[in-house]
């Protein structure tokens, strides 16, 4: 059948499934959102701003494992689509952005709102399209979807020009490309098993790679039968129930004591789907030193990028885990969980949870709804809801780990909120809740069920904790001087506003917030906290792990 | 860092605009330095074919062709082995030529099996083909007379006997 390029975008969106788009209106894609409404059957989420559209699509696309779509105008509507796809890009998150642009006749003309955002997304796209003929649409966004979802996920970009929305082409259905994730070849299956079982002291340490390659009951099964330890990266956080007797606790610069002390211990490291970023391997060259490495990635790029390892083995952590588990023994490790033991004892020792910001965390961890996703901002925050708050299941986390994009949190768990169709809870700061919070309006527009638990310290305290420690003290730009009322301003925009002061009030104003925002009313929890709350423990960057600091060390 | 080397990559990628924009910036972001580029199409219309010098060592020849090789653009890699490839280098060359001078220039020209292409009253266009160590020394001989412009076209690279870079199914003898 013929039918315009507009609707044939719609119809090939249809084909891969989905369901919800996150976007804004603009000059260039009129004809896009006027297929969206003749259809009327892709749900559209409008945003405040399109940075949160992008964001939304990233927390539906980590939530529910399919690839993210968000629609933005040409010019500044495409620009502001870029944070949100480098923060996709950073974190391997598939996701589709597509934008409008200027028709043929007008395009290299600097027409209005004409920019070259193929060009601009070069480096933060897995792969970008400009589309100039509606004979290539069809394919192009099949082969968009594809791409981002294949291999090492990431966000893919398509440049529709205004004229191929408007002309007529022939469309034919198709069914989205099944593609099989990358196998583990035999020879390096057999390396890996010889060195597995040449080990004493194991540690795996899990990455987004496992959730993205929904490998977690396999890793559990791995690690049970291998009687191995296992520690997370912050984008790895769910892949095992912390509850598991195996879990450590998260790795890196804010990572479990416990943790760290099995990794300096650990005589070989079994790394699944990460990439050894600088947050958690710190000191690159002495991190694995005098240790056997075991590197699963499917990007073969990451492979001795950062850390060098004995063993590469480049393909997918779910395909390599399930041929692996038969392969392996069944070993039972007496002594060095006798080790780690000691190891948590001293990590519940030295933990302190006795800031107001802790107690709401943890309290948050226990009262919000089974299954809520959860969501952070960037900062100080971020790092206390990694460590303290549970999460359980694969997906149920989301957070900026590489790019570390401060005003990510709202829009993500807007899109969390649509992709689990559970109530979010987002942990966010009020240096980062100040950059995106008119997705506040869309939150309400569209009654999502959704608890924003504001740390409130008047400052930016990750920088100011930073200040302490490397200058001195010396707090520039970093008190933030605002005297927002917080609670006031969620009920002008429609919410609930609540505040917690002290200890005393968390669990029933807890209580009540997440009551309210079951009903979809979003609410607002201005938690005031002390301005000199510390993230701890802490590795200052660039340090090994025996140098974790467990108070605050200032300069 | 490890021993900082020359290194030759060539590449089969598709013929489309923007492709040498991805590859490039690519190098610009990892903070590599490309000595040369050549990018031409080739005997298949949907590929081009580019060969790029890098000035570096193994780390970044690997991190470079591995993460050349993730660009859906890019079709077929690989490192060329210097014992086992034919390497050119085409310059064209202008050199200021007074009368006088005219002979002398003309004599390390047929040394180097060099050819005149082009004589005006008071210069000469000399076009050079070889490997870029024969054009490198063929510069500096004829330097002294005056280069009032020249360009070389980059490194172009063939591997000797049956071997084509279309059948290679890996990177080459340098990457496992």
């Amino acid at each position: 059948m013929k039918l315009k390029g507009a609707d044939i975008l719609i119809n090939c969106l249809l084909e891969q499934g989905v369901d919800t788009v996150f976007g804004y209106p603009g000059g260039t894609v009129l004809d896009i959102y006027d297929a969206l409404y003749r259809n009327g059957k892709i749900n559209h989420i409008l945003t405040a701003h399109e940075q949160g559209a992008a964001h939304a699509a990233d927390g539906y696309a980590r939530t529910t494992g399919k690839v993210g779509v968000c629609f933005a105008t040409s010019g500044p509507g495409a620009t502001n689509l870029v944070t949100g796809i480098a923060t996709a890009y950073m974190d391997s998150v598939p996701l589709v952005a597509v934008t409008g642009n200027v028709g043929l006749s007008l395009l290299g003309r600097d027409s209005f709102q004409e920019i070259d955002i193929c060009g601009i997304t070069i480096p933060i796209t897995k792969h970008n399209f400009i589309v100039k003929d509606v004979k290539d649409l069809a394919e192009t966004v099949r082969k968009a979807f594809y791409i981002a979802n294949s291999g090492r996920k990431g966000p893919v970009l398509i440049d529709i020009l205004k004229n191929v929305q408007v002309d007529e082409c022939e469309y034919t259905p198709a069914k989205p490309q099944a593609y099989a994730p990358l196998a583990v070849s035999k020879e390096k299956l057999a390396e890996t098993v010889k060195a597995i079982k040449a080990s004493k002291k194991p540690v795996i340490i899990a990455g987004g790679g496992v959730i993205s390659s929904n490998a977690s009951p396999l890793l559990r099964e791995f690690a049970e039968k291998l009687d191995c330890p296992v520690t997370y990266t912050l984008m790895g956080k769910g892949c095992i129930p912390e509850s598991s007797p195996l879990c450590l606790g998260m790795l890196g610069m804010h990572g479990t004591v416990t943790s760290a002390k099995t990794l300096i211990a650990a005589d070989t490291i079994i790394a699944l789907g990460t990439r050894f970023s600088d947050r958690v391997a710190l000191n690159r060259d002495k991190f694995a030193a005098e240790k056997t490495v075991i590197h699963v990635d499917i990007d073969n790029a990451e492979l001795d990028k950062n850390v060098t390892s004995e063993i590469h083995v480049m393909a997918d952590v779910g395909e390599t885990l399930k041929t692996l588990i038969p392969l392996i023994d069944k070993t039972e490790r007496k002594d060095w969980r006798c080790v780690i033991e000691g190891y948590r004892k001293e990590n519940a020792r030295k933990t302190d949870v006795s800031g107001l910001a802790h107690k709401i965390i943890i309290a948050a961890s226990k009262l919000a709804p089974a299954d809520s996703p959860l969501i952070t901002d960037v900062g100080q925050h971020q790092m206390w809801a990694a460590q303290h708050y549970t999460v359980n299941s694969p997906r149920l986390f989301c957070s900026s780990g590489g790019l570390g994009t401060m005003g990510y949190g709202l829009g993500a768990a807007i899109g969390a909120a649509f992709g689990t169709k559970k109530l979010s809870v987002l942990v966010t700061g009020d240096g980062c809740f100040g950059m995106n919070l008119n997705e506040l309006m869309t939150a309400v527009t569209q009654r999502v069920p959704l608890v924003i638990l504001l740390m409130d310290n008047k400052v930016l305290g990750m920088v100011r904790q930073w200040q302490k420690i490397f200058y001195s003290r010396r707090f520039s730009q970093t008190n933030l001087n605002r005297n927002i009322d917080y609670v006031k301003f969620a009920e002008s925009f429609g919410a609930k506003g609540l505040a917690i002061e002290n200890e005393g009030e968390i669990e029933s104003v807890l209580k009540e917030a997440f009551k309210t925002a079951e009903k979809g009313l979003p609410v607002l929890v201005d938690c005031r906290i002390s301005s000199d709350e510390n993230v701890l423990p802490m590795i200052k960057p660039g340090q090994t792990y025996d140098t974790q600091l467990e108070k605050m060390e200032e300069n | 860092m490890g021993e900082i080397k020359k290194y030759t990559i060539g590449a089969l990628v598709s013929n489309k605009s923007g492709v040498l924009t991805r590859i490039s910036g690519l190098f610009t972001r990892r903070g590599y330095n490309i000595e040369s580029i050549s990018a031409c199409t080739t005997e298949d219309p949907e590929l081009s074919r580019m060969t790029i010098i890098l000035n570096g060592d193994e780390y970044m020849l690997y991190q470079m062709i591995k993460q050349m090789d993730k660009l859906e653009d890019v079709k077929k890699i690989g490192c060329a082995n210097e014992l086992e490839c034919v390497y050119r280098d085409l310059a064209l060359i202008k050199v200021s030529a007074a009368p006088e001078l005219r002979r002398n220039i003309v004599e390390v020209t047929e040394i180097y099996k060099a050819k005149v292409v082009d004589l005006s009253p008071d210069t000469m266009i000399i076009e050079i083909t070889g490997d870029p160590v024969k054009l490198d020394a063929f510069i500096k001989v004829i330097e002294p007379f005056g280069i009032l412009e020249m360009q070389r076209t980059g490194v172009t690279v063939l591997a000797r006997g049956t071997h084509t870079l279309k059948d290679r199914d890996c990177y080459g003898d340098h990457i496992k």
